[in-house]
């Protein structure tokens, strides 16, 4: 390593903040949609979430990346399999011994994170090309970009479905029609179809303020 | 008459280009072309341009709806006056219902023209007048007891969601009342669904005793027998949302549409076919009460009537090929009589058959286009 670059150079911070709008995991690149959607009823489980997929992505893409020029390039997807796997594993236990409320709540989908999209895209397309340091950074930009969806997506379900911002009752409860007000909480944000109608609108207003994200 | 024209006319280059009310020219537009024919002709090429614009089409169906909303207003007062034992005459109960639907009415019109106006607005389009319809068939299937800030919320989440993010008029999936309709179901099924949000009792009333405000089609799928008479699910003296109740009105409704050519009487005639065939089979396998309900009482009790003839024949979100609408409207009454009555979870089949088959309008046209073409190339022969 001759020509030393500092940690956070302005290449490096990019690699952390594109993700977090311009390249979008979930709202630019369209990955990953499927755990966006089943998580984000409730803020906790989607925070608790969005901190493993960051674990998983940022981990898994510095081990890659350093293994990078030792893995035949005819097996790599299988070597990258055996990587998040084991990630993703260690992750689901520590879940399950210190948070097993929200573990269990998130039932599959701490194990689905091995097939989710986003990582093996970030391994298959920057990991393997690029040192450990900006992997490891993108991995954690990539991570983020998804929990802060997630995190979107799930303040607007649990608020407007519930009433509640995690677990606690944000809503007076004199509102609600059952005390003699005149509020009731939308069933239909529970609902799967809601969180693919919220996703659809935070795409909506990012490309309303992005207008070079649109396509064709 | 000359007066508005003139006025029109003398305010009319101030939404011109240049004008100082320029950003105001869709909603000028809107106005103009309501009250007056638009002259507008074609500059090039001989097409003709039919004065019956899209705004009067939209006014026949508007007053074709107008049989069920008086019907709707009056069976309000009519099933108030029944939970709380009280009589009263005609004019009573009429306006009873009249001061409770016509709240329902102008929150659903201004919400959704609002939206309307606005989006026109942004995007630089003439208004368009699909709200018209919408607006008004939104509140006949709304439930009496719906708070008005929901209808406010259902309207905004149709027509932003089912129909502006498509395109705005002319280019939605699905039927922008259906949506606002099953919106309400899923968000908030307490108010829409039940034996006591069809009948206002008011505050301070009390029901009188063994009154239930269940539905036909509530008993009918809890296995009771219908207390409703054949002829009071005719006429419309029954619980329900407020336009669906009448078949007599909503026939009326029909004749209209059919008389004007608005409505397609292939999707009204094959929806009926649909749902005689379902209820035969029904009737043929039944093993409980609710599958052995005589197939023509299911197009007298719940929304089929007003769904058919108001809903499925949406020229937008409905098939356009003539053998494609005899598809889709078979597959509505088909379904709608099915979900209906082995579902226990959905009481009225008709809303989601009807949206469901919107999705397949496309797909239904897609296929009867492609025979048609391919049927076509077999008498075509090349010359080399």
């Amino acid at each position: 390593m001759s020509d030393k670059e500092p940690l956070f150079s302005k290449k490096n911070l990019r690699l952390l903040t594109d993700p977090l709008n311009s390249k979008n995991p979930i709202t630019v690149q369209v990955l990953g949609i499927c755990s966006a959607l089943a998580v984000t009823a409730q803020l906790k489980p989607a925070v608790v979430m969005s901190l493993a997929v960051i674990v998983v992505t940022a981990f898994s893409n510095l081990i890659i990346s350093m293994l990078r020029n030792t893995i035949p390039n005819r097996i790599r997807i299988i070597v990258q399999l055996v990587v998040i796997a084991a990630l993703v594993i260690l992750v689901d236990q520590i879940l399950k011994a210190y948070v097993y409320d929200v573990s269990k709540q998130l039932s599959v989908f701490v194990g689905l994170i091995i097939t989710n999209c986003i990582i093996m895209g970030r391994l298959e397309a920057f990991a393997l090309g690029n040192k450990p340091i900006p992997a490891f950074l993108d991995g954690i930009g990539n991570g983020a970009g998804y929990g802060l969806i997630l995190v979107i997506v799930a303040f607007f379900r649990e608020l407007l479905g519930s009433g509640t911002l995690w677990g606690y009752h944000v809503i007076p409860a004199s509102w609600y029609i059952d005390n003699g007000g005149w509020y009731s909480n939308n069933g239909m944000m529970i609902l799967p179809p809601m969180a693919l109608v919220t996703v659809g609108v935070i795409i909506w207003v990012q490309r309303a303020k992005n207008r070079e994200l649109i396509e064709d | 008459m000359k007066a508005i024209r003139n006025l029109f006319d003398k305010a009319k280059p101030h939404f011109e280009k240049g004008g100082k009310f320029h950003m105001f020219k869709s909603v000028f537009g809107g106005f103009e072309t309501f009250l007056f024919v638009p002259n507008h002709t074609n500059k090039n090429g001989t097409h003709i341009r039919d004065y019956v614009d899209l705004k009067r089409t939209m006014v026949i169906v508007v007053v074709s709806l107008i049989p069920a909303l008086l019907f709707g207003m009056y069976n309000i007062g009519y099933q108030h006056n029944l939970a709380v034992g009280e009589t009263a005459d005609f004019w009573q109960t009429f306006f009873y219902g009249f001061i409770r639907v016509l709240p329902i009415v102008v929150v659903s019109y201004v919400t959704g023209l609002g939206i309307e106006f606005a989006t026109a607005q942004m995007r630089g389009h003439e208004i368009n007048e699909g709200f018209l319809v919408s607006g008004m068939l939104i509140p006949l299937v709304m439930p009496i007891n719906t708070p008005l800030w929901m209808i406010a919320v259902a309207t905004a989440f149709a027509v932003i969601f089912g129909k502006e993010v498509f395109g705005g008029t002319g280019m939605n999936i699905l039927n922008p009342a259906l949506t606002a309709r099953a919106f309400l179901f899923f968000a908030y099924p307490s108010f829409m669904s039940g034996d006591s949000v069809w009948t206002r009792i008011g505050a301070g009333n009390h029901a009188v005793d063994g009154f239930s405000g269940a539905t036909a089609m509530a008993q009918a799928a809890q296995g009771h027998p219908i207390t409703y008479s054949v002829s009071d699910m005719f006429f419309g003296f029954i619980p329900g949302s407020i336009g669906e109740t009448s078949t007599l009105a909503i026939l009326i409704g029909a004749a209209i549409l059919l008389w004007t050519g608005v409505g397609s009487w292939k999707i009204m005639l094959s929806a009926v076919l649909g749902g005689t065939v379902m209820g035969l089979l029904l009737n043929i396998f039944a093993v409980n009460a609710y599958m052995a309900v005589p197939f023509w009482e299911h197009f007298i009790m719940g929304g089929f009537a007003f769904g058919v003839v108001f809903m499925a024949t949406d020229p937008v979100s409905a098939a356009q090929t003539p053998k494609g609408k005899w598809i889709y409207g078979f597959l509505i009454g088909f379904l709608a009589i099915l979900i209906r009555v082995i579902n226990p979870a959905y009481p009225e089949g008709v809303m989601l058959a009807i949206l469901l088959m919107n999705v397949f309008a496309p797909l239904i046209d897609h296929y009867v286009v492609e025979s048609n073409i391919k049927r076509r190339m077999k008498r075509a022969t090349v010359k080399a």
